[in-house]
């Protein structure tokens, strides 16, 4: 048996590419540049350019896609709530962290409410998720021995009825009803939502790669063949579920930090068709792909197709079609093209890795010794 | 009445889809350190026998032990108790319903008729997710990598297991696009994973060359023996069958039609009838 | 007026509404049940029938108009079916579901892109729109006309369905999809025939809908294609009697529960009956359970 001791080991050990310990520096190097750089920037630009708002939006929207990746893509429940989830997570956050000395201004026709403290951010952002999480679990209690199909039905529909319910007069001393809350603590850093959302992710990346990241990709291969290897599918699929909608929860509580208002009529079911295109652009199984995607969408959406809605006049004529919401239509067709013919989004189901770019590199410019480097993908 | 002896006691189970009797009234037995084949034409009901001792469905009526204790048992309910056409009706009178991963928790471990790999995993993840059921960890222990050594020790089992197959070297490959013969093993591979007491075994040979079903043959009693297992399968491969196996069960049209030892088993003409059909005088 | 009649009002618009929700319905259910697709674009088909009539009927008599939207309707619908989700046809379920709602983002961006998001005034159809009165209940012709029409159109659907060849390489195709190819049924036609037929329905509920409330927006779609579809997954998806039912009961509690004065929930009203379905019986009322083989 030595023998076959040493080829574990040997399997085992085979370093992928680099040595653990240059890579965590790499990535640690990456991660203050990236921090550092827009701590510059702050100091630098002015605080109105549109740069910010996508950092913010961007950062916001990646950690919401990627919770709903984690659902629909890595453990393939095909989920259509995550407008819900982010909705609990807002009104939670807002609702707990209003200062007690605003809240007869918000809550004008409820008697300043019935909640008369405010918890600190951190707490309230935890709360935030935890409330997500938990109706989260109580949805999943019917619905996740639904057809995938059914599920997305299911799922939709729960959204629209917390939608309903936080509408509703009778529970206006908590939520306001349909009135809008405002003057809970915001932030004006980019570097919060980038801290948060960064350090949301690095834990969904941890989960996605442990045992239990594992059991859930094998759901969505094959779910029969999982629960024949002993993987209990609604344990599993509810753990996903929660895990999604606390994350979302906390991504909506920071969309409210945002818009520094929330509005229960504006979490439609159409927000969360935006954040299910942003991952399938994105690459269905791919975080970093999630990522990617959702700052190249809010930049579309913000900043660079901005003047397909402008008239424009040149020589004194019209230019056909630009004007007002012609940028949307161009994007509609475009994630047409991306959902017809590269389905597999911009990053398929692989990620961005240290290894990988050292590989790329490697390989470019490393001739002979570069083509070793390169293992079978 | 529990035999220390026996591992699988299946006990008049009855499956009937709508009106359709897929198996009717099968009573058959594995005991320890033995190899049991199922044997029978194409739609006998083979694997719907297999399917209802791992839980994937309800038997419309009898019961199932394993290891001397009662697993599955059900009898005819609601619509049923009206269509129900079996015999040995009123004899069960309360159900004990498991599903699969809690039957495979139990220790009896299966692979598919056709190939269920996790296609798009590659050979290594499939024979780790397999490890998960029994590591000793939650999700925050596994989150935040409080488990590591659980995670090392299934990783070191799962390894263990491809070497024995001589797969190690493809540990990092896509599962779905290895070659045929190869699947049928990693899918043996990772039902081993699981630790099981029994293992069930839905045609492991089939679409195999001679050379390749003779080295699914040995291998089959070296793991029987390394791993202390009770084989179960179901094959019709035949050389595979005589060869190795203790006893015989014949099922044709869902009905037990003989059991035995190998040879008994081959040369009763129910058999041969069954797979060959009757010689009709009238032709040629 | 008393109650009595604020009722019975109450219980003919629901009736009515509750045949605009059918014909939007059979669109879901009969699309679902061949290519086991939920059609996420079909509430924004039934919206963009609605435009059609806007603009047809600005410059062209209504006589011209109302087929001619009915036209566009149907050829708006094969052509989504063509681009959108032929080509997916063997894809995994979730990238034509996720085809689905793109084409359902794509129409509402159009729409409000092409009518400048402020909402269109739908043309009074004259005789149709007038009001009757028996006695101290009062309704419009639309509203009697409502049901009788979608019935109507059910039955000779049926008809269709039951009697024809056509009907007859429909059912086999939502049976068994890879069979019915097999045995030389022109998949492709069929498919087509039922968005024909689904899209031309959706018209019909369009001008019948509008008629009763005139204002046409972009997102109109969303609510009555999701109330739709509640219907045909409470009926049974798949079974065009079973979504017929489904959404005449959701047109009929819906509008008593607004006369019971909870008007912001009676949307919600339509998901916990979805919730009730998928718990209690997912198949819906009529529809099959099938067992997968493992």
């Amino acid at each position: 048996m030595t023998k076959q001791d040493k080829a574990i080991e040997q399997n085992m050990l085979k370093p992928a590419g680099l040595n653990p310990k240059v890579k965590y520096s790499i990535a640690a190097l990456l991660l203050a540049a990236l921090l550092g750089g827009i701590w510059w920037m702050e100091q630098t630009l002015p605080a109105s350019s549109i740069i910010f708002t996508v950092l913010k939006k961007g950062a916001i929207y990646s950690l919401i896609a990627v919770s709903l990746n984690l659902l629909n893509g890595f453990t393939g429940l095909f989920s259509l709530g995550q407008a819900g989830f982010m909705l609990v997570g807002a009104y939670t956050y807002a609702i707990f962290t209003i200062p007690p000395e605003s809240r007869a201004a918000v809550y004008m026709y409820y008697d300043g409410g019935i909640i008369d403290f405010a918890l600190p951010v951190p707490v309230a952002l935890i709360l935030a998720g935890c409330a997500a999480g938990f109706f989260a679990f109580l949805i999943g209690l019917p619905v996740l021995r639904l057809k995938s199909d059914y599920l997305a039905i299911a799922t939709l529909g729960f959204a629209e009825i917390i939608r309903a319910i936080i509408q509703y007069d009778k529970l206006g001393p908590i939520t306001n009803a349909s009135n809008l809350l405002r003057s809970f603590p915001v932030f004006r850093s980019t570097l919060f939502p980038f801290i948060v959302a960064g350090l949301c992710i690095a834990v969904i990346c941890l989960l996605i790669n442990s045992s239990y990241g594992r059991a859930f990709k094998a759901i969505r291969d094959d779910e029969i063949a999982a629960e024949a290897m002993g993987i209990n599918l609604f344990v599993h699929k509810e753990m996903a579920l929660v895990t999604s909608a606390f994350f979302a929860g906390i991504g909506g509580a920071l969309l409210a930090m945002f818009q520094m208002m929330v509005q229960a009529r504006a979490f439609t079911s159409a927000m969360t068709y935006e954040i299910l295109l942003i991952v399938v652009i994105g690459g269905i199984g791919s975080i970093t792909g999630s990522i990617i995607a959702s700052f190249l969408f809010i930049a579309c959406s913000e900043w660079w197709l901005r003047f397909l809605d402008e008239v424009q006049f040149i020589g004194g004529m019209q230019v056909p079609f630009l004007r007002s919401g012609f940028r949307m239509v161009v994007f509609s067709v475009i994630i047409m093209f991306v959902v017809l013919f590269y389905r597999k989004g911009i990053m398929g189901t692989k990620e961005f890795s240290i290894d990988g770019i050292y590989r790329f590199f490697r390989r470019v410019f490393g001739g002979k010794a570069g083509k070793e480097a390169a293992p079978h993908e | 009445m529990s035999e220390s002896n026996s591992v699988l006691h299946v006990e008049n189970i009855t499956m009937q889809f709508g009106g359709v009797v897929a198996v009717n009234n099968l009573s058959l037995d594995v005991n320890k350190g033995e190899i049991v084949a199922l044997i029978g034409p194409n739609g006998a009901g083979k694997t719907t026998a297999f399917n209802v001792i791992t839980g994937v469905y309800e038997p419309t009526n009898g019961r199932v032990d394993f290891c001397g204790e009662t697993m599955v048992q059900n009898y005819p309910k609601g619509k049923m108790a009206k269509e129900y056409k079996g015999e040995n009706l009123g004899l069960y009178k309360n159900a004990i319903v498991k599903s699969p991963d809690k039957i495979t928790k139990l220790g009896i471990a299966r692979t598919f008729q056709n190939i269920r790999l996790f296609s798009e995993l590659t050979v290594f993840e499939n024979v780790l997710i397999a490890k998960h059921m029994r590591a000793r960890q939650n999700i925050f222990s596994a989150t935040f990598r409080l488990n590591h050594k659980e995670e090392q020790r299934m990783r070191r089992e799962a390894m263990e297991l491809l070497e024995i197959q001589n797969m190690g070297h493809l540990k990092d490959d896509i599962a779905g696009s290895l070659p045929y013969g190869i699947q049928r093993r990693l899918e043996i591979a990772r039902a081993l994973a699981t630790d099981p007491k029994l293992l069930l075994l839905d045609e492991p040979a089939a679409g195999m060359n001679p050379q390749e079903t003779q080295d699914l043959t040995d291998f089959i009693l070296e793991i029987k023996n390394h791993y202390n297992l009770s084989v179960f399968m179901i094959e019709h491969h035949m050389d595979l069958v005589m060869q190795i196996s203790d006893r015989i069960y014949v099922l044709d049209f869902g009905s037990l039609i003989a059991q035995g030892l190998p040879e008994e088993v081959s040369n009763n003409p129910k058999v041969i009838e069954a797979y060959l059909g009757v010689t009709d005088d009238a032709e040629d | 007026m008393d109650s009595l009649s604020y009722y019975i009002q109450q219980l003919l618009t629901g009736i009515s509404v509750g045949g605009q929700y059918a014909l939007i319905a059979i669109g879901y259910t009969m699309v679902y049940g061949i290519l086991r697709l939920i059609n996420f674009a079909h509430g924004d088909i039934f919206m963009a029938a609605g435009f059609f009539m806007v603009y047809t009927s600005t410059t062209l008599p209504l006589y011209i108009a109302l087929p001619l939207t009915l036209l566009l309707t149907v050829i708006l619908g094969v052509s989504v079916e063509r681009i959108a989700y032929k080509p997916l046809r063997t894809a995994p379920r979730m990238s034509i579901m996720i085809s689905a709602i793109g084409v359902s983002y794509l129409l509402q961006n159009f729409a409000t892109y092409y009518t400048g998001g402020l909402p269109r005034s739908y043309p009074t159809i004259p005789f149709i729109s007038e009001t009757i009165a028996f006695g101290s209940v009062t309704t419009s012709w639309i509203t009697l006309l409502t049901p009788v029409l979608t019935l109507v159109l059910v039955i000779g659907l049926a008809a269709l369905i039951k009697y024809t060849k056509v009907g007859m390489a429909m059912r086999a195709v939502s049976k068994d999809f890879e069979t019915a190819q097999l045995m030389g049924i022109k998949i492709n036609n069929v498919i087509s025939i039922t968005f024909v037929i689904g899209s031309f329905l959706a018209g019909v509920g369009s001008i019948l809908f509008f008629t009763k409330y005139p204002t046409v927006l972009p997102t109109i779609g969303a609510m009555p294609g999701l109330k739709a579809f509640v219907a045909a997954v409470f009926g049974g998806i798949g079974s065009i009697p079973g979504a017929v039912l489904g959404a005449f009961i959701i047109g009929i509690c819906e509008n008593i529960i607004k006369a019971m004065g909870y008007t912001t929930f009676s949307d919600a009203f339509t998901f916990v009956l979805l919730i009730l379905v998928l718990v209690v019986r997912p198949s819906g009322l009529f529809g099959e359970k099938t067992t997968e083989k493992v």
